[in-house]
Parts: structure tokens; sequence; C-alpha cells
């Protein structure tokens, strides 16, 4: 099914984008490797893994939202306030063992509030999850104010920088990796995947398919919720930080990559290996910005205009495509 | 619902088909104002100074420049757009105009580098919407980190102190006629000119047309494209006039100056009952909805309450807001229906 879908018109100009985004990436690669000094060394490399966690994890998610055409702006609230509750739990002296699933499972029952409105009361995605963007980041701050909790146990905040042996692979790799393949799996080769797609291009046929859109959205929603807890405990245990502003604004960051890896805002179109591409080539424009000494104040002009660009580029070359068929027709 | 709740709008006098809608719809306005008061009693009785003429006059100065952004935002909201990029363009304009200003350009020229500098902004963020076809949100989500950086790039890390400022602008910002600062009489005349431009000039008509159905309102031959332009232009170009407005009041503006304030101005709208989906609402209850929200955050230390909790009161307002909006326009669907059934 999926080689037919690939041939079908509509995504044939997908799968190039999909293509072209993957090419960018490693030519981007190559040549920083080449200009930026430090860009191509093994611990370099390792640093850039660790760096594109958060922004991976919270996208593998992102992705099937946004493919259902609908948004969750409050991702980076939702780590930040799982983030704050850590801090506090163990101020109160409760083991991490016991905090981390604490977490992820409130992450997910924020996911749950925001699924609740969106799906149960009907509202409107983007309204409802800027309202909980404020409400979480406003609650994190009554959790902590302006406070950090920082004594976290060095063995746990070790393991996330931490590489396997002497190999020079970060820790994180595996996980990350196992999370992307199984996402890759789900979306594109099972039912429920391709359930998603046929609920973002077509709502009212999806339904009268035996698709149930609106719970699928609800556990996406708890599923978005549950990853940025997640986020949240490796945030905290890698900066070894736990503050009401973790992770302020990575929304934007998770937003601009999925957009950029050619999944449409509209819903019903993209792939995750365009998402997983653009995902690193955001990191590591990042990074051999932050090596070449460009301001951190520089990187939200390039995260802001890649954001732009993105959803701006294929809708320039299609009307270009299209000015330029009338032009034959005129001829012919 | 956006269509069935903006009825009222479309046909001002249609007597019997829209009293009940009028009337519901009156209620945000008037809800708005009964919560004011309740608001204002509550701190009042807890700190009667909170009526001071000093306070008043603080509240009004920190009023006038959320009720101008939220005058802009309405515009555009109205057209199904939103304008994430108001705070940064603020930042820009307040910038441009400082630094202006303490080069020793006279004021009026100045004041018009600030609106300049906004509506440009706002031309940008109109043309990505309007010729490249990308989503408001998406547009102006990303231009709220361009435009941001870009005042990073120009300001670096230095800002413009009050003593670079003419006395007579500082003067002007901090001065007020009858207990109300000059820079709120501003903001209010400029909303009642926003206001009368959305009810009796055609291009603003236009814009509630083209938020309730942009697919119809292109039909009929409404220019859709200019008027999406004015309704960005216009939101920047008043954010523009914030900017200014805030080098008044403050006097010392850096390179963060309006940073996050873009939840706090879609808050006041969504609150103040304009339809996120477009189409529905005034610019009134927009400044009402700003107002609300300005007497919480300056009631949070009367009433000892954590500064903390206002970010997480402005969420809750929205989402209440937006749920409120949803069964105001189920109610009005199922009495619409009802009507509909006694005429057959």
């Amino acid at each position: 099914m999926w080689t037919r879908f690939r041939s079908s018109g509509a995504l044939r100009s997908l799968a190039t984008w999909d293509a072209a985004i993957i090419a960018a990436t490693v030519l981007f690669l190559l040549i920083a490797a080449q200009s930026v000094e430090h860009f191509g060394t093994a611990r370099n490399a390792g640093h850039l893994v660790i760096d594109l966690a958060p922004v991976l994890l919270l996208a593998l998610v992102m992705t099937l939202i946004v493919m259902t055409g609908e948004i969750d702006l409050s991702v980076a609230s939702t780590v930040g306030l799982t983030s704050a509750a850590m801090g506090v739990m163990w101020n109160a002296g409760v083991s991490l063992e016991t905090i981390m699933p604490l977490a992820v499972l409130l992450g997910a029952v924020l996911g749950a509030v925001n699924g609740l409105f969106i799906t149960g009361f009907g509202l409107p995605s983007l309204a409802v999850t800027i309202g909980t963007l404020a409400l979480y980041r406003g609650l994190s701050y009554v959790l902590l104010g302006d406070t950090a909790v920082a004594d976290w146990p060095r063995n746990f905040t070790g393991w996330t920088l931490g590489t396997i042996g002497e190999s020079g692979i970060p820790n994180l790799l595996i996980p990350m990796a196992i999370l992307a393949a199984a996402f890759a799996v789900l979306l594109h080769a099972t039912t429920w995947g391709r359930s998603i797609y046929a609920a973002g291009a077509n709502p009212i046929a999806a339904a009268y398919s035996g698709v149930a859109v609106r719970r699928l959205k609800f556990w996406l929603y708890v599923g978005s919720g549950a990853m940025a807890g997640l986020v949240g405990v490796l945030w905290t245990l890698r900066y070894s930080s736990a503050r009401a502003d973790n992770a302020y604004g990575l929304e934007l960051t998770v937003v601009a990559v999925v957009l950029l890896g050619g999944v449409s805002i509209f819903g019903g179109k993209g792939a995750l290996p365009g998402v997983l591409a653009a995902v690193v080539l955001l990191t590591a424009v990042q990074n051999a910005l932050r090596l070449a000494h460009v301001s951190t104040e520089a990187l939200t002009v390039v995260t802001g205009s890649l954001l732009i660009v993105a959803v701006l580029a294929p809708n320039l070359i299609s009307s270009a495509g299209e000015a330029l068929r009338a032009r034959r027709r005129r001829t012919a | 619902m956006t269509t069935v709740a903006d009825a009222p709008d479309q046909t001002p006098s249609a007597g019997t088909g829209s009293t009940a809608l009028d009337l519901i719809l009156r209620f945000r306005a008037l809800g708005l104002l009964l919560a004011l008061a309740a608001l204002i009693v509550i701190t009042a009785s807890v700190n009667p100074r909170f009526l001071g003429a000093q306070s008043i006059r603080d509240l009004l100065f920190a009023a006038a420049v959320t009720v101008l952004l939220a005058a802009g935002m309405t515009v555009v909201v109205l057209t199904r757009g939103i304008d994430l990029s108001v705070g940064s363009t603020l930042g820009l304009s307040a910038y441009l105009t400082a630094t202006a200003l303490s080069s020793g350009t006279p004021v009026p020229l100045a004041l018009l580098v600030g609106i300049g500098a906004g509506a440009a902004c706002g031309a940008v963020n109109g043309a990505i919407v309007h010729f490249g076809k990308v989503p408001p949100l998406v547009a102006t989500l990303g231009t709220l980190y361009v435009f941001r950086g870009i005042v990073y790039f120009t300001a670096g890390g230095s800002r413009v102190n009050a003593s670079d400022l003419p006395r007579g602008f500082l003067d002007f910002g901090s001065g007020a006629v009858l207990g109300v600062p000059y820079l709120f009489i501003i903001s209010a005349l400029v909303l009642a000119a926003v206001a009368v431009f959305l009810s009796d000039y055609r291009a603003g008509r236009d814009l509630y047309a083209l938020g309730s159905n942009p697919e119809a309102a292109r039909q009929t031959g409404l220019p859709a494209g200019r008027r999406l332009m004015t309704a960005y232009v216009l939101c920047g170009a008043l954010a523009g006039l914030g900017g200014v407005l805030y080098a008044a009041r403050f006097g010392t503006v850096d390179a963060s100056a309006g940073y996050g304030m873009e939840l706090n101005i879609v808050a006041a709208v969504v609150v103040g009952g304009v339809a996120i989906f477009g189409g529905s609402g005034t610019v009134l209850g927009a400044g009402l909805g700003a107002l609300l929200l300005t007497v919480i955050s300056n009631a949070l230390p009367v009433l000892r309450i954590d500064q903390f909790w206002q970010q997480a009161i402005v969420g809750a307002l929205i989402l209440a807001a937006i749920a409120l909006d949803r069964l105001v326009g189920l109610r009005a669907a199922r009495a619409l229906r009802r009507k509909a059934s006694h005429v057959d």
C-alpha cells in the first residue's frame, strides 16, 4: 500500500521534499565538518546527539499531531511544569526512582487536559494550547518561583551525558534510535498509523471509514504530554537543574522541524524520515553557529526564518509550477 | 459556529431575528464589566488605597500599551488571523524610537520612525500570509523570533537610558490630565477610531466578512488581499505606536522590551469576546479584556497573591473564554434551529 501511495501524484512532490531535506542535511554536515573548527570531532558529534534529544523526542509525537491537522503549542510548557514538579518532589524527599514515572504520568495528565478541551469540547487546538502554554508555564512558576533545584544524584545526571564504555557513543543514542524507529513503524506500517493520515487528509471520510477520529486525537495529546514529561525528566537530569523556565520557547523549534521536515500544517501529508533529517539539520546549524561564535540571539533569527521558509518554499514552488502549466496551456 | 455567532454583526438592526443573540453577545461586555467591578470591589475592600488616585493612575499607565495592542490584534483576529509577533514588533519600534531620540531626532520624526517600523513589520507578516499563503500562526511565530533577533542584532547588549531622551518626551510619558495619563488618552482615542473603522467603514466591515466566510467574501468580489494587508499593517503600526508609548513611559529601553507580551494580548482579545476563528467580536470588548487583565495583575500584590500566579491566571482565562464562546455558540445555534422550526 505504501508504494502505491508514494507513486500517487500528490505525494510524489513530498517524496522529493523528503529527499531534498535529507540531502541538505548531509551536505550541511559535510561542509560544516570542513569549514567550522571542532565541528567534525567525535566529541562534538556526541554533544550534538545529546543536544538534539529533546527536540527529536517532542518532534516524534508533534509529527503525528500536525499530521491530523492539529497542533500542540504547550509541549515546552509541559516540559517546564514536569521539571518544576520534579524539583518540588525531590525537595520533599521522594526518591528519584519514584519521581521519574510520576513525571511522565503528570505529563500524560497535562496532555489529557489538552485532549479533553480539544476533542471533548470541540475547541480549536491552536487556542487551547496557547492557553495551556501560558497556564502550564505559569503553574511551574507557582511551584518553583525563580528558584532552582540542583542537587540531583550524580549517577543519574552523569548517565545523560555519558557514553557507552569507551566507544564515544552517547548513552542517549540507543533509546532515541529505538523510539524513532518505533514511531516510524507505527506511522508508516500499521493501520493505526495510516488512520492518522486519513484523519488529517479528510476527517469526515475517515470517520465514515471507521476511524474514531476524536479518540485518536485524544490519545495523541496524551502521548504528546507523556513524551513532554519524559523530556522533562531528561532535561532536568541533563542540566542537573529543575527550573520553572526550563525548555522555554522550545515549542517553536519543535514545530519548525516538523514543518521543515515536510509535514503539511493542514494535515494529512508528511513522513517521519524528513522530520528526523530536519531535527539533525536544525540542531547542527545551531551547533555550528555556536562553534563559530555567533551569538545565541542570532540563532532565533535562523530558527524563525527556517520555520517560515519551510512552509513558504513548497507553496511558492507549487504556485510557480501552476503558473508554468497555465502558460503552457496558453501557448498550446 | 462562527457563522452563527456573527449573525448580529452583519444584520445589526434585523429586529426579531437577532435580539436573543444580541443579548447573549452583549452579555460578554456586560460580563466583563461585572467581573471588573467585582474584582475592584474585592481588592478595594482588602486595601482601600487600591482606589486611590495614584493607584488608578498606575493602572491606566499599565493598561495604555495593552489596550493599544489589543485593538490591533482584534483587527487581525477578525480575519481568522493571529499576530504573535506584536511583542517583538513593539520591542523593535521602542528601541528604534529611543535610539533616534537619543541621537537628537525631533520627537514627531521619531514617532514616525516607531510607527513606520511597526507598519513595516506588519507588512512583512501580511505579505507572508497573503502572498506566501503561510498560515498566520506559523508566519507570525516565525517573525516573532526574526524581529526579536533583529532587535538583538542592532542593540547588542546596549540600551538607551532615560537620561539620553529629551525631557519633553519623558514628561509627556509620565504626564496626566485630571489623573488620566496622556498615554492612556492616546490609547483610548485610537481604540475609538478603530471601533469606528470596524463598524462604519466598508473596509472594516469587509474584515468581518473575510473572517466569517473567506470563500464567500472573495466570491462577492471583495479585495481580500488588500484587506488582509490593511489588517496586518494596522496591527503592526499600532504595535509600533505601542513601542513609542513604551519608550515614553519607561525611558530605559533595551533589546528585551515587550518580551513575551503577545500572550497577554491574545488573552485580552480572546477574553474580550473576539472569536479566535474570526468574523465575530468588537474592539471595545478587546479593550475591556485588556483592562481586566491589567486590573488582575495590579490587584495580585494587593490581595497578597504571589506575582508568579499571573501567567497561570492568563492561561486559565484564555481557556475559560474559548470554552464560554463555544457554549454561547452552541446555545445560539440551538435557538436559531428552534426559531427556524417555528417558521416552518
